[in-house]
C-alpha cells in the first residue's frame, strides 16, 4: 500500500510540476499580440448561438456580434484567428458543432488564397487555443509546417520551453486564467488610420484557388448540409490583401453552383456607408469599431430577413447574458476613445 | 533519425515495450529488425553497404572457423605427428585463413576507402595535376556516406581479425552477426564494440530489471542534458565564430577553442551516455567510451580516457601488429645497427605510431585538417615521451609533483593542447587554422571579453547562465564519479532526494534544452566520422 501511495504521489508530483511549468511558459497573449486568446474565449461561453462566423482577421476585426444583438437580437460568435487557414476554419466548425447547432454559419472566403500551411507562428495563434480533441489533432495535422511536430501541440511546453528567460508578470497574473478581452470573438479597435492609397494587386502566376483549399470549402459545405445549417459566404470589406476579380468570379460561380448566399462587402461599401477615411484603424486592412458595426448592421439584416434568424431579445435569460456583454462592449469602447483622446493611442492594448 | 528527435523517442519507447513483451527468444530478432528499420530510415540505399560488409564478414568468418575446426579435428586424429609436422600443418591452415581475412579486409576497407576517401584522393591528385599545368583534372564522384560506416567497418573488421587470431569462434547465425554490426544505438557514433564483449548481453534473453531500467534511464537523461542543454545551445556561437573568420579572429579564436571543446565534449559523451543508457534499459551492456577525459594530466592519458574504443582498436589491430610485423622487426634491427640501441629501439615505435596517428586522423574525416590533427597528436605524444628526462630533471629540482597546483597545471596544459589542435576541426583548413591561431597573438582585441561582444555571437546572457550552470553540474558529477558510480550513490539516497533529482533533470532538459522550433536540429558531431 505504501509503495502504491509512493508511486501515485511520484506521478502526481511529476505531472503537476510538468503542467505547472507548461502553464507558466505558454504565451498568455494578453498584451501586444492578443489574437492568440481569440479561440479559447469560446469555451466558457453559453453554447446557444444562432450564427457562427468563421474565418481570419477579416471576420474578428470587421464584424461586431454585439451590434447584431443590439439591432436584430441575433446571438452570434466569431471563431476566427489571425491568418486562420481554411482547414483550421473547417475543424473549428467541426468542433463548434459538437457543442451547438447554429442556424447559420458565415465564412469569410479570403482564406481560400492559401492552399498550403503558411507559418508556424500563425498556426499557433489558432491551434494553441483549441481544446484537446481528435478534431484539434486533425487541425494540427492539416496545418503543420515540415519542421513542426504534433507532440508540441499536445504538450506546448515542447514549443515554448525557451520562454523561460522571458517569463514576466503577465505569465504569473494569467497563470490561473485570463480576463475576458474580446466580444464574442470580436477584437475591438477604436482608433482610426484612414486609407490614403490603395495598392493594386500584384500579378499572380495563377489565379485559381488551390485544390486543397477547395477541398476544405467543399467539406464545409457538406458539414453544414449534414447538420442542416445554412452556409453564407462573405468577403469582408478589407481593401487588402487584394481581392482579385478572378477570385471574385470563382466565388460567384461556386456559390451559384452550390446554391449558397454570397456577399462581397467590397461591392457594398457605399450601401453600408463605409468610409475608409474613418472606419479603418490600419489604412484599409481591417475595420475599426465603427466600420465593424456598419458591416454587422448589414449582415444582421440579411441574416434576420433572408434566413429568418429569430430575435432573441425577448428571451429574458438570453437578454440578461447579452446585457452584460453589451455593457462590457460599451465600457471598452468608451475606454478606448478616452485613451485615444488622452494618449493618442490605445494604451490598454499595449498592456501599459 | 536524430537521437534528439521526438520520432526517436517514440521509436525507442516502442522498442522497449515490444522487447519485454515478445517471447524472450525473439528479443534479439526484434533488435535486429529495429536496427534495420533505423538504418532504412537513414537511407534505404545504404542497406546495400552494411549488408555487403555483414555478408562478406560472415562468409569469411565461417570459412576461417571451418579451417580451424578442420585443423583441430585433423590434429586430434593424427596425434602421432611430430611437432614440426604439426607446426607446418598449422602454418598451412593459417595461410589459407589469411587469404580469407585478407580478402575480407581488402573488400571492406576498400568500400570504406572508396566511399569516404575517393574524392579526397581525387582532390589531391588534381592538386598535383594543377601544379603540372595540365588542365585535365579528374572529376569528383557523387557518393553519399552511409550512416556509421567508419564505426561498423572498424567493429566488423575487429571481429574478423579476432576470429582469425582464434580468440573466439565465428558467429554461425547470420542474423546475430548482422545485429552485432547494425545494433542501432551504437551505429551513429560508437563505441566500437568487441564481439565477445557485446555478444554476452546482446543475444541473451533479457528479463526486465527495474534497477537496470532506472540506471539506464538516468544515463539517457544525463546524455540528453549534456547534448541538448549544453552542446546544442553553444552550437550557435560555434557556428557563428566559424562562419565569419574575417570578423571573428584574434581573441575570438580562443573563445571558439573553449566553446568547441565544451560542445564536442558534451555532444560526444552525451551521445555515448544515450547509447549506453538505451542498451542498459534493454539489459545490454555496451562498453564505456570515456573516463573523465577532461581530468587527464597528459596527452597519453587523455587518449586512454577519450574515445577509448577507437584507441583500443588502433592499439590492438594496428599498432601491435605493425610493431611485430616482420619488415618492422627488420627495420628495428637495421636501425639498431646503424644508430645504436637507444635510437634503434625507438624508430620502429615512432614509425608505427606515425602510421596509427595518420590513420586516426584520416578516420575522423577525409581532409588534411584531420590528418594534420592526427599528426599533431602524434608529435605531442612522441614529444612528451622524449621529454621524460627533462621532466625527471625538473622534478628533481622542484618538488611540485603531486601537489594540487601542479596537477591543475597539468590538467590545464593537457586541455589547452588538445583543444588548440581541435581548431583544425573547426576551420577545416590547415593554413587557415594556423593563420587564425596566429591572429590570437597579433590582433589585440581582448576587449571582447568585457565590451559585450560575446553577447553578439548568438548567445544571450541567459544562454551563458544555462551553459555555465550545466557545465558546473557536469564538473560536479565528474568529480563525484572519481570515487564511484554517481547513479549508485544516488540510489542510496532517500526516495524524495532521488525523485527530486530525477524530476529536476527531466525538467531542466525540457526547459533549457535547445530543441524544437527556433533551434536547429543537430546531429551528433561524431556521426559525420
Amino acid at each position: 500500500m505504501k509503495k502504491i501511495i509512493s508511486i501515485f504521489l511520484t506521478i502526481a508530483v511529476g505531472l503537476g510540476g510538468f503542467f505547472s511549468v507548461q502553464r507558466l511558459l505558454v504565451p498568455k497573449y494578453t498584451k501586444g499580440i492578443v489574437e492568440g486568446t481569440l479561440i479559447e474565449e469560446y469555451y466558457p461561453e453559453a453554447k446557444n448561438h444562432d450564427v457562427i462566423i468563421i474565418g481570419d482577421c477579416e471576420v474578428y476585426e470587421n464584424i461586431s456580434p454585439i451590434t447584431m444583438w443590439e439591432e436584430y437580437g441575433i446571438t452570434s460568435f466569431i471563431r476566427g484567428s489571425a491568418q486562420q487557414l481554411i482547414w483550421q476554419s473547417y475543424y473549428l466548425l467541426e468542433e463548434t458543432l459538437k457543442y451547438e447547432k447554429p442556424e447559420v454559419v458565415v465564412f469569410n472566403v479570403l482564406a481560400l488564397k492559401y492552399d498550403q500551411p503558411q507559418k508556424e507562428e500563425y498556426n499557433r495563434l489558432t491551434l494553441d487555443g483549441m481544446k484537446f480533441s481528435a478534431t484539434k489533432l486533425k487541425a494540427v495535422n492539416a496545418s503543420m509546417m515540415p519542421d513542426e511536430n504534433v507532440l508540441s501541440y499536445i504538450f506546448p511546453l515542447f514549443r515554448y520551453h525557451s520562454r523561460w528567460s522571458e517569463v514576466n508578470s503577465e505569465d504569473f497574473e494569467n497563470f490561473f486564467g485570463k480576463r475576458q478581452m474580446f466580444h464574442n470573438g470580436y477584437y475591438m479597435r477604436a482608433d482610426v488610420k484612414p486609407v490614403e492609397t490603395v495598392p493594386s494587386g500584384r500579378i499572380l502566376p495563377d489565379y485559381d484557388f488551390g485544390d486543397n483549399a477547395y477541398k476544405y470549402l467543399n467539406m464545409m459545405v457538406e458539414l453544414c448540409e449534414e447538420n442542416d445549417i445554412e452556409l453564407v459566404l462573405i468577403k469582408a470589406p478589407s481593401l487588402y490583401p487584394y481581392w482579385y476579380d478572378e477570385w471574385e468570379q470563382q466565388m460567384e460561380d461556386y456559390s451559384r453552383k452550390k446554391g449558397l448566399k454570397y456577399i462581397n462587402y467590397l461591392e457594398l461599401v457605399d450601401e453600408i456607408d463605409l468610409d475608409f477615411a474613418v472606419d479603418t484603424y490600419d489604412a484599409g486592412l481591417h475595420l475599426n469599431v465603427t466600420g465593424a458595426e456598419k458591416v454587422a448592421m448589414h449582415l444582421g439584416k440579411v441574416l434576420s430577413e433572408e434566413f429568418d434568424i429569430e430575435d432573441r431579445r425577448s428571451n429574458q435569460q438570453i437578454a440578461a447574458i447579452w446585457e452584460k456583454k453589451v455593457e462590457f462592449y460599451n465600457e471598452m469602447k468608451k475606454n478606448q476613445y478616452e485613451e485615444l483622446e488622452q494618449y493618442g493611442y490605445i494604451k490598454s492594448l499595449k498592456g501599459e | 533519425m536524430l537521437f534528439t528527435s521526438f520520432d526517436f523517442i517514440i521509436f525507442i519507447t516502442l522498442l522497449f515495450v515490444m522487447y519485454y513483451t515478445v517471447p524472450k527468444k525473439y528479443q534479439w530478432k526484434l533488435l535486429l529488425a529495429f536496427s534495420y528499420i533505423f538504418y532504412f530510415i537513414a537511407g534505404p540505399k545504404f542497406l546495400f553497404y552494411i549488408l555487403l560488409t555483414t555478408g562478406s564478414t560472415y562468409v569469411s568468418g565461417i570459412k576461417i572457423g571451418k579451417l580451424y575446426e578442420d585443423q583441430s579435428l585433423y590434429l586430434k586424429a593424427n596425434k602421432e605427428l611430430s611437432r614440426e609436422e604439426k607446426k607446418a600443418f598449422k602454418a598451412k591452415v593459417k595461410k589459407r585463413a589469411w587469404k580469407w581475412i585478407l580478402g575480407c579486409l581488402l573488400l571492406n576497407f576498400g568500400i570504406l576507402f572508396f566511399i569516404k576517401y575517393i574524392n579526397f584522393t581525387i582532390a589531391n591528385i588534381n592538386w598535383f595535376i594543377d601544379r603540372l599545368n595540365d588542365r585535365e583534372t579528374l572529376s569528383f564522384i557523387d557518393i553519399a556516406l552511409p550512416l556509421g560506416i567508419s564505426f561498423y567497418t572498424f567493429q566488423t573488421m575487429g571481429y574478423i581479425i579476432d576470429v582469425y587470431r582464434g580468440k573466439y569462434p565465428p558467429e554461425k547465425n547470420f542474423g546475430k552477426l548482422a545485429l552485432f554490426v547494425s545494433f542501432f544505438p551504437q551505429l551513429i557514433q560508437g563505441p566500437i564494440s568487441r564481439f565477445d564483449d557485446l555478444a554476452k548481453t546482446l543475444f541473451r534473453e533479457n528479463s526486465f530489471n527495474y534497477n537496470e531500467f532506472s540506471f539506464g534511464l538516468q544515463r539517457i537523461l544525463w546524455g540528453y542534458f549534456k547534448k541538448l542543454v549544453i552542446a546544442d545551445r553553444i552550437l550557435v556561437a560555434v557556428q557563428t565564430l566559424i562562419g565569419d573568420t574575417a570578423m571573428y579572429d584574434g581573441a575570438y579564436v580562443f573563445v571558439l577553442m573553449v566553446f568547441y571543446t565544451v560542445q564536442l565534449y558534451c555532444d560526444f559523451t552525451g551521445g555515448i551516455d544515450i547509447t549506453i543508457g538505451i542498451a542498459q534499459i534493454l539489459g545490454i551492456k555496451v562498453q564505456e567510451n570515456f573516463i573523465r577525459p577532461a581530468f587527464s594530466k597528459n596527452i597519453a592519458e587523455f587518449w586512454r580516457r577519450w574515445h577509448i574504443s577507437l584507441g583500443t582498436w588502433f592499439k590492438e589491430y594496428l599498432f601491435y601488429p605493425l610493431s611485430i610485423w616482420k619488415p618492422m622487426l627488420n627495420f628495428s634491427r637495421f636501425a639498431r645497427s646503424k644508430f645504436g640501441d637507444s635510437i634503434g629501439k625507438k624508430l620502429p615505435v615512432f614509425l608505427s605510431a606515425f602510421v596509427v596517428w595518420f590513420i586516426t586522423g584520416a578516420w575522423h574525416g577525409a581532409s588534411w585538417n584531420f590528418i594534420v590533427w592526427g599528426l599533431l597528436n602524434y608529435i605531442f605524444l612522441m614529444g612528451s615521451e622524449e621529454l621524460k628526462p627533462f621532466y625527471s630533471w625538473f622534478h628533481s629540482k622542484f618538488d611540485v609533483q603531486g601537489t594540487l597546483g601542479f596537477k591543475l597545471f597539468q590538467i590545464a596544459r593537457t586541455n589547452l593542447l588538445v583543444s588548440s589542435i581541435r581548431l583544425l576541426d573547426c576551420y577545416r583548413d590547415v593554413p587557415g587554422t594556423f593563420k587564425m591561431v596566429g591572429s590570437f597573438f597579433t590582433k589585440n582585441n581582448f576587449n571582447i571579453f568585457v565590451d559585450g561582444s560575446l553577447l553578439e555571437i548568438g548567445l544571450t546572457s541567459a544562454d551563458y547562465w544555462v551553459i555555465t550552470g550545466g557545465l558546473l553540474l557536469v564538473l560536479v558529477v565528474a568529480l563525484i564519479g572519481r570515487k564511484g558510480s554517481v547513479r549508485e550513490l544516488m540510489a542510496a539516497k532517500p526516495v524524495i532526494v532521488r525523485r527530486t533529482a530525477f524530476y529536476l533533470l527531466i525538467m531542466s532538459i525540457l526547459i533549457f534544452g535547445a530543441y524544437g522550433v527556433g533551434y536547429e536540429s543537430s546531429q551528433f558531431i561524431y556521426n559525420q566520422f
